[in-house]
């Protein structure tokens, strides 16, 4: 996803001087093309997001399209009140990029396990939120963020996932993708999670169960007609997320359909609030939490039978 | 088009002016940070009164200077400043703190012509700054950029890190003006967290650096005048003010960080400032 957002990025940059980039002083092997190339719209920072983020509202304030990029929750939490007051009080056109979105750095620590971003960020007033499933989806989402006026924010995973979709989607801010057809349950992921809602719907298949699969790529604002008709035309409705059940897919998913009135079988599939105890590779760390397909499915099971 | 400054009253008159309308506004609304507003009136006057380059009609001129206020709770004198030079009626300055008002009780952009950006929240406004001095510099615009910080303020980490990337940068057209009253919210800057050498450290982060009586009209022009005082650097004055200054009981008194003047308070202060210069403010 990293290397579709970034191609996009440069590519758009080339056509629109008002694009800049600034880096939290990450992107080493994959940013020097841009940098060398674009040198007037690239800014390293430094490791200093809080003012990288506030430079990017100054720069917006003056006209620009300002993309901040760093990893896992450095350009979201370490700089959450810059966010606030200059980029969403201003409405200043700035891009927040975060890469290594959920357990993409697993092994790395907790300190880089972007988990409960995705919620913080929906709260920002007048903030888009967006993470796309797969490279095809971080390409039409970088176009779309960059078209957007208004602030944004990005999650990707990392480099080296492979694609999902199996062909062109239609991808617009705000709509779901619908992966797959069916009527006895529906499966809603939101970022990488698409990958293990696809694999899921698959074996449920073989069990003689339709699964409804859908990409929330943006959690604000959130597709609720989507979310309504699978409440009035499938069995039960999953959330699918790396991040925390609190705030994010699953709480916004939540949050509809109790004002909604229909009754519908619901479960949030995500994360404990609660720290990982353990590192690994973002697989094991899945594994561990229940974010594997096997888990998933004993979870969907568990609700609706075999 | 900018605004023609010879046509704006003198800067005594105009800080005399800020200061008046500072004290009525704080003392209307019970509002705290009188003096936060008197300490940095000297340096609104003679900034709005003969350096930015703006237009009151039309408040979003891309050539404009840009000022930011980063100490957003002295936003009385700012608005007050606005107000003199044309942006809005000065009528409207009764409106601070109201219900309904967009004159919020630190520094707003939103409905407010004239404010560039909104604080109150402090060690936000010079990276805002910064960045529009980046695209300026980018954009090959000759606008500039002033940032007036609190001495408070120097305490956040964030006030430090555009300190350290706007000489990277070369930014010459970022000026940062620090209103060094010397007070800060719980005691003095020495007994809350010492500053000494202030000075020292801009320099010593890369900024061409003046002190300055931040009082003295003739020495506040000099001062922006000489900017950038390094070439293809950022510069830093360092002004040298007095809390409250302009109404002897409120003058370095952590009081007055907080109280607003009423009754008898409001008529002494009203008389000592009107001392300083002629005519009452219409």
């Amino acid at each position: 996803m990293r290397t579709a957002f970034l191609e996009t990025l440069f590519e758009l940059a080339k056509a629109d001087e008002r694009i800049v980039f600034l880096t939290g002083d990450l992107g080493f092997s994959v940013i020097e093309p841009f940098a060398q190339q674009l040198p007037k719209q690239f800014v390293n920072a430094g490791v200093a997001e809080q003012n990288m983020t506030a430079i990017a509202a100054g720069m917006a304030l003056s006209g620009k399209i300002a993309l901040t990029y760093s990893i896992a929750n450095f350009p979201t939490l370490r700089c959450l009140e810059h966010i606030r007051n200059d980029v969403c009080y201003h409405e200043a056109n700035v891009k927040i990029v975060a890469v290594g979105g959920g357990f993409a750095y697993g092994a790395l620590g907790a300190s880089h396990h972007a988990t409960e971003e995705l919620g913080v960020m929906r709260m920002m007033p007048g903030m888009t939120v967006v993470a796309p499933a797969d490279p095809i989806e971080a390409r039409l989402a970088t176009r779309a963020i960059v078209a957007h006026p208004g602030p944004c924010y990005i999650r990707l995973g990392k480099a080296g996932e492979p694609n999902v979709h199996a062909g062109p989607v239609d991808f617009q801010l705000g709509r779901v993708i619908r992966v797959r057809e069916g009527k006895d349950v529906t499966l809603i992921s939101t970022g990488g999670m698409l990958k293990t809602a696809v694999g899921v719907a698959c074996r449920l298949a073989k069990q003689g169960q339709e699964a409804r699969v859908l990409s929330m790529h943006t959690l604000k604002p959130l597709d609720e007609e989507a979310v309504l008709a699978a409440a009035r035309e499938t069995g039960a409705i999953f959330t699918l997320e790396q991040h925390s059940v609190i705030g994010g897919l699953g709480g916004a998913v939540a949050e509809v359909l109790a004002e909604s009135g229909l009754a519908v079988k619901f479960k949030r599939i995500g994360l404990p609030s609660a720290f990982s105890p353990r590192v690994g590779s973002q697989q094991y760390l899945e594994e561990q939490n229940g974010l594997d397909e096997a888990g998933v499915l004993r979870v969907v099971e568990g609700v609706v039978g075999r | 088009m900018p605004v023609d400054t010879s046509t704006l009253p003198s800067t005594t008159e105009l800080a005399r002016r800020i200061r008046r309308h500072s004290v009525l506004m704080t003392s209307r609304a019970n509002a705290s940070h009188i003096g936060s507003s008197l300490s940095m009136a000297d340096l609104l006057a003679v900034l709005y009164g003969e350096f930015l380059r703006f237009d009151p009609q039309q408040p979003e001129w891309p050539e404009r200077d840009r000022f930011i206020l980063s100490k957003g709770h002295g936003c009385a004198a700012l608005y007050a400043v606005l107000a003199e030079t044309g942006y809005f009626p000065v009528e409207r300055l009764e409106t601070f703190y109201q219900d309904g008002s967009p004159l919020a009780g630190h520094s707003t952009h939103k409905d407010v012509a004239g404010v560039e950006v909104s604080t109150g929240s402090l060690g936000h406004g010079l990276s805002l700054g910064t960045g529009m001095a980046l695209a300026g510099k980018r954009d090959g615009k000759a606008y500039r950029v002033g940032c007036l910080l609190s001495d408070g303020e120097c305490d956040e980490g964030s006030t430090w890190e555009p300190a350290l990337f706007a000489p990277h940068h070369q930014l010459d057209n970022l000026v940062a003006i620090v209103d060094y009253n010397k007070i800060q919210s719980f005691g003095t800057v020495k007994e809350v967290l010492d500053l000494d050498p202030l000075a020292d450290k801009w320099r010593a982060f890369g900024w061409g650096v003046r002190e300055i009586d931040g009082h003295d009209h003739a020495a506040i022009r000099e001062a922006f005048a000489a900017v950038p005082f390094v070439a293809g650097r950022p510069s830093c004055i360092v002004a040298h003010t007095i809390k409250g200054k302009g109404v002897s009981y409120m003058e370095n008194q952590l009081l007055w960080h907080y109280r607003a003047p009423r009754g008898a308070d409001l008529e002494t202060a009203l008389r000592e400032i009107d001392c300083e210069i002629g005519e009452e403010v219409p």
